[in-house]
Parts: C-alpha cells; structure tokens; sequence
C-alpha cells in the first residue's frame, strides 16, 4: 500500500471507532461523566472540606487530577476492549484482516480512536471540574504529554486485553480486579506519605501512581515521586505494550488459527 | 460463456498445503490446486474436507503449516499486500458488523483497501443498487432479511474491485428465486473478467454455474478436472418418467432397468452413451404414454456421493 493508501485506511478505523462510541452516546459519554461528577461532590466537596489538605493542596485540588486521570484511563481501555471484542465477536474483525491493511495501522487505528474518547471525556471531567475546584497549570507540557501518553498506554492495554479474550467475561475481569484496584491504590484519594515505608514501597510498582503523580505534578507542582522517572516508566510500558500487541497482531493465534 | 484469460498468471496457485491444526489433526494433507484467471470454478467436498481451511488460508485468516499460494502471481507471504488486493472473500457466516448500515460497511470495507470515500461512495451505491439493496443503505444490517445479508456480502467482497472472488457457500439458506438471481449477478461479473471459486453443497449450482470443479475429501483433492469430463465419468443415470394411465407393474424392456415406484411413476436406468429412444419406442408400442421426464438427482451429485462415498469407512455395528 502507498502511504496515501496506508493513511486513508487508517484514518478510515479512526472514523470507525469514533461514530461507535458517538452513536451509542448515552453508553458511552453520559455515565462516566456522572460518575466523575459524583466523586468530585462526594470527595471534593462534602468530605473533602473536612479532611483539609493533602500534601500541601486544599483536597479537592488535590483530588481532582486524580479523578481527571481516572476518567481518562477508564474510558481510554474500556472503548478499545468493548470495540475489538465487539469485532472478534461478531466476526466483523476479519474484514480488516483480510485487507492489505498493515497490522501497525491497526493497532495504531484502535488506539486513537481509544485516546480519542479518553482524552474527550478528560475534557469535559476537567471542564466540569472548574466548578468544583479552582485550578492552576503548573506545567502544561508535562500536563499534556502525560495525558496523551496515558492515554496510549491504557488504550494498548485494552486491546492487547482483547486479543485475548474469548469470553465477555475475559474483558471485564481486568477492569474490575485490575485497573479499578490500581486506580484507587494509584494515590488518587491519597498522597503516599500516608503509607508507611513498605506499603510506599509496594504501591511503586503500580504504574498508575505515576502516571496520576506526574499528572499532579502538571497542574499544582506536587509529587510523591520524581517525574523523569514516571515518564520512563510510563514510556517503557508503552514500548513494551506495542510490541506484544503487534505481535499477537502479526502472528497470535487468538485472531488467525 | 466463461472464458478463460490467456497471457495472465493462474488466479490462484496452490502448492503442497498443508494445514495442521494443534500437534495432530491434519486439515490439508500436501494439496495442489491451480484456479485460471477468468475462470468459474467449484471447490466441492463433504464437511469437514477442508475447503474453509483451504479458503482461510488464502484469505489469510488460518495460518499454513506449509506450501505456497500466489494469487494472479503475487505470493501471499512475500507480496501479501498485492495478494490480498486481488482477493474477495465473501465467508459462509455473516461476518459485519450488525449495528452499522450497508452503506458504511462498504464504505469502511473500501477504506481498509485504501480508496478515497468519494469513490468508495459511487461504488458503493453501485453495487447496492445492482443487489437490490439501497432502498436499505442507511438502516441497520441487523434488520436486513438473511438473503440481504448474504447480498451485503457480495457488495462487499466487490467493493475493492478484486480479480478473485472467493464465495463459500454463497446461497445456503436462500430461496431459489433470489438464488437464480445471484446466480446471473455472478456469471455476469464473471463474464466481465473476474475469476470466482466458489464452494457449495448444491451441486446444481456448479453444474450449472462453474467450468472446471475440485473435490477435496480429508484434506485431499481426489479430483480436479473439468466439470464436463467430470460428468463424463458417470457411467449410470436415472431418469423418472411421469406416466399418463395407471400401471400396476414395471414393464419389461430388453436393455433397460425400470422400476415400478408408483401407478403413475417409473424409474429407468440407462447407461452412458447409451440410447433413450428404444426406451420411447418400446413404450409407446405397449401403451404407456410418457408425460414428462426428468434426472432423478443431479448427475454432479451423484458422481460426488460415489467419489466420497469410496473413501468412507466401513460403519461398525
């Protein structure tokens, strides 16, 4: 395929997977904005204005790039797990396939259509968090580049998920016993000096404690952890995702027999 | 008439298959199969043949465990992208996506082979007008009629403007009046200059339709000839004769087997090359009056059964 060629089919995925999630809407846009709602009422306003602060931070700023990230990394996995899925299910996955589409502009389809919803949903958590909190960018390009790279890494791990599975049971099991433990372990609701030496260190190997830390860290300065560090971590996983996806892509047996 | 393309390389290649599936099922032993450009050809087998194995592979949905396909020259592994432009694939299951309207299914289907949206558009309204579909183009495929859907997928495996179209089983569970229309769909695109292989379990439907046919029984091409010289082999046919008056036995005429089946029913059984008119005449001289006739099954169907049936084991009792 000419490089025309390999753009038209990959923003013709991109497409695809953005009129999904727009045409199923009320699934799709409206709950995990009432959620995110709910927690900034329930965490930042009513409890919140009597915890004080956390790290520094009145606690409703602290919470909400937490809650901002949270959102943004739920709905990132979620739409390419729910998607892909959808296409092994149906069977409709094999008209891609069976094109000359390179298995890299697949993956690379999927995974933008999942920031695209991630970072939409981020958008509009953060907008009505205005409401709730008021906020000062300490650092927009760390902001934004941990965003869009969070963003990736959660969208490859929702369809690496994907590949796998075989039942729709296997695509909701790592959001429910993975991703949401590690979100509420990944120092949303808490700073990590709360935890003694060796939960602080256990809570290091959670990689969403750094991807919520430097996303902190962008908006108000503060961090529990040293943000080179996050965004090698961060990058590493991207790196490592991308390639196991692409080769179960290339040569797994859960799509080709 | 199908013609076959001279000066092109085979639409399809095929070389010592194979297909394992784990460590011990053996779905292709070693099969060799060349298709002709421009050519209407069965692929026929009982279930469990091997037919989708060897359709997937092409297709590069199943993985070879050996062997080489080029498809009109382009090697499958080596230039799989050319490959797979010259390949439509229209599956025996209804593999689209159920909530998206036809219209977007094609659409997204060109995209995949990187053609613009305008030209995939005109294309697409062509092919959906062409199989009676566009008065549905924007609804959900989920509420088309089965014989839609089956259509849809024709339009879509025509969407990239293959050389080589792959139907399996392309009018299982359609009625005959919409299988007779498909059926003129593809000697016309055919006709135009594209090659189709097709699989199917109604033999009528190669007879009628294709040039030359394969039978792959167990992973085997048992064989693989043209469908004319394939009928030429069968060496008994049997007619039924709808009879005017009532008869109470079969009569008696030197030459031929006929079988009493009912008072207004008979079933003679004459050999290949053999003459039917002293049949008629033998007949007519003991005044039984012959209304209509016709083949009892399809003569493809029966030399089908006879190959496969060869190969069978005995039953155990």
């Amino acid at each position: 395929m000419s490089r025309y060629e390999i753009w038209i089919a990959f923003a013709t995925i991109v497409r695809r997977e953005v009129r999904r999630y727009l045409r199923i809407w009320p699934q799709t846009l409206i709950p995990p904005v009432i959620t995110i709602v709910l927690y900034f009422l329930i965490f930042g306003n009513l409890i919140g204005g009597r915890i004080g602060s956390m790290a520094g931070l009145p606690y409703i700023q602290f919470v909400a790039p937490g809650l901002i990230m949270m959102s943004v990394i739920t709905n990132s996995y979620s739409n390419v797990v729910s998607s892909f899925y959808g296409s092994k299910f149906q069977r409709n996955i094999e008209e891609l396939l069976v094109s000359p589409t390179p298995n890299i502009v697949i993956l690379l389809g999927y995974v933008v259509g999942g920031m695209s919803r991630g970072l939409g949903i981020g958008a509009i958590v953060t907008f009505l968090s205005l409401y709730f909190a008021d906020f000062s960018i300490h650092s927009l390009p760390v902001t934004i580049a941990i965003v869009l790279l969070t963003s990736m890494m959660f969208s490859i791990a929702g369809l690496l998920n994907a590949i796998f599975a075989d039942s729709f049971d296997d695509i909701s099991i790592v959001p429910t016993f993975i991703l949401t433990p590690l979100t509420y372990l990944g120092g949303v609701f808490y700073s990590t000096e709360l935890l003694s030496d060796f939960w602080a260190n256990v809570a290091l190997i959670n990689p969403i404690l750094y991807v919520v830390n430097t996303f902190r860290y962008g908006f108000s300065g503060v961090t529990d952890i040293n943000i080179f560090w996050a965004f090698a971590m961060v990058l590493l996983s991207i790196s490592l995702l991308f390639v196991v996806t692409l080769r179960q892509l290339q040569h797994g047996s859960r799509l080709r027999s | 008439m199908i013609t076959v393309i001279e000066n092109q390389p085979p639409a399809l290649k095929i070389t010592q298959l194979k297909k394992i599936y784990g460590d011990q099922f053996e779905a292709l032993k070693g099969i060799d199969l060349t298709v002709e450009a421009g050519d209407f050809f069965a692929l026929l087998g009982p279930n469990g043949a091997g037919k989708s194995t060897t359709i997937g592979i092409i297709c590069s949905l199943v993985r070879k465990s050996a062997g080489t396909i080029s498809v009109f020259g382009c090697d499958i592994d080596t230039d799989f992208s050319n490959a797979k432009r010259h390949i439509g694939v229209v599956p025996q299951e209804f593999n689209f996506n159920q909530f998206e309207a036809p219209i977007d299914i094609l659409v997204n289907q060109a995209g995949y082979y990187g053609i613009g949206r305008r030209v995939a558009l005109e294309r697409a309204e062509r092919y959906l007008k062409q199989l009676g579909l566009w008065e549905r183009c924007s609804e959900a495929s989920r509420t088309l009629s089965g014989g839609m859907k089956r259509r849809l997928m024709i339009a879509r495996a025509l969407i990239h403007e293959p050389k080589l179209l792959i139907l399996d089983e392309p009018t299982a569970g359609v009625d005959i009046e919409l299988r007779r229309s498909m059926w003129d769909f593809l000697c016309d695109i055919n006709q135009r200059g594209t090659t189709i292989i097709l699989t199917t379990h109604y033999l009528e439907e190669a007879e009628s339709l294709c040039r030359n046919v394969a039978i792959i029984d167990r992973g085997v091409i048992v064989q693989n000839t043209s469908v004319k010289a394939l009928i030429k082999q069968l060496s008994m046919e049997t007619f039924v004769l709808d009879i005017r008056d009532g008869l109470t036995h079969a009569p008696v005429v030197d030459g031929y087997r006929i079988v009493h089946t009912d008072s207004h029913c008979l079933e003679v059984e004459v050999a290949s090359g053999q003459s039917i008119n002293p049949l008629f005449a033998a007949l007519g001289g003991q005044a039984i009056e012959v209304l209509s006739m016709r083949n009892k099954t399809n003569r493809l169907e029966e030399l089908f059964i006879s190959m496969v049936e060869k190969k069978l084991p005995e039953v155990q009792t």
